[in-house]
């Protein structure tokens, strides 16, 4: 069980460092590498797109791997997330209609918050338990 | 739900990564179940059961609380 976690671990690893890596590059490569030619931009974000699905599934194998504690912890910390990343992002996006925010509501912004949501929610639940 | 899990652990001298390498869970599952803040799914009981070779009702008790 413990070699079998290491190794999805490891894959999630490789394949989320793999994503955001690709990301960079199709999100740069158009201004500083191949002067804005659209099949490379193309490409570079299909490459980043397929990345990002076996990032997803590499999280999946881990996930069932999982022992039912942890899936316990973790469902719960999903479940918490999800709810606020809808509610906390429609109220942030209704901000920046109707003008009570002087900038843009970016995505990314929403991005950071579910991770670090997620992160903070899965080591209190953690810690409830032990 | 109340249990006799750290007991029959502590008689039969496993450590706690011990019951649970053999049981298939994490460390931390069996310390949870110990505490009585988890409560372990029918799999797992059967298993713990099956290695303290007694019946489930003899290891883990409902208590109205």
């Amino acid at each position: 069980m413990k070699k079998e976690r290491k190794k999805n671990l490891y894959t999630l690893a490789a394949w989320t460092w793999s994503w955001v890596a690709t990301m960079a590059i199709a999100a740069f490569g158009p201004m500083y590498i191949w002067d804005d030619h659209s099949v490379l931009t193309v490409l570079a974000v299909a490459v980043n797109f397929v990345h990002g699905i076996l990032m997803i599934f590499a999280n999946r194998r881990l996930f069932n791997n999982f022992d039912e504690l942890e899936r316990k912890i973790h469902l719960e910390s999903l479940a918490l997330t999800l709810g606020l990343a809808v509610v906390v992002g429609l109220s942030y996006s209704l901000l920046d209609t109707t003008n009570l925010i002087g900038f843009d509501a970016e995505i990314s912004n929403l991005v950071i918050f579910i991770g670090v949501t997620y992160l903070v929610l899965v080591t209190i639940n953690t810690r409830r338990y032990t | 739900m109340k249990n006799k899990l750290k007991v029959l652990r502590a008689e039969n001298s496993y450590t706690q990564e011990d019951l649970a390498d053999i049981i298939g869970v994490s460390r931390q599952t069996i310390n949870a179940i110990e505490k009585e803040k988890f409560d372990p799914s029918l799999p797992t009981a059967f298993r713990i059961s099956k290695l303290f070779k007694l019946p489930i009702e003899a290891i883990f008790y409902f208590e109205e609380t």
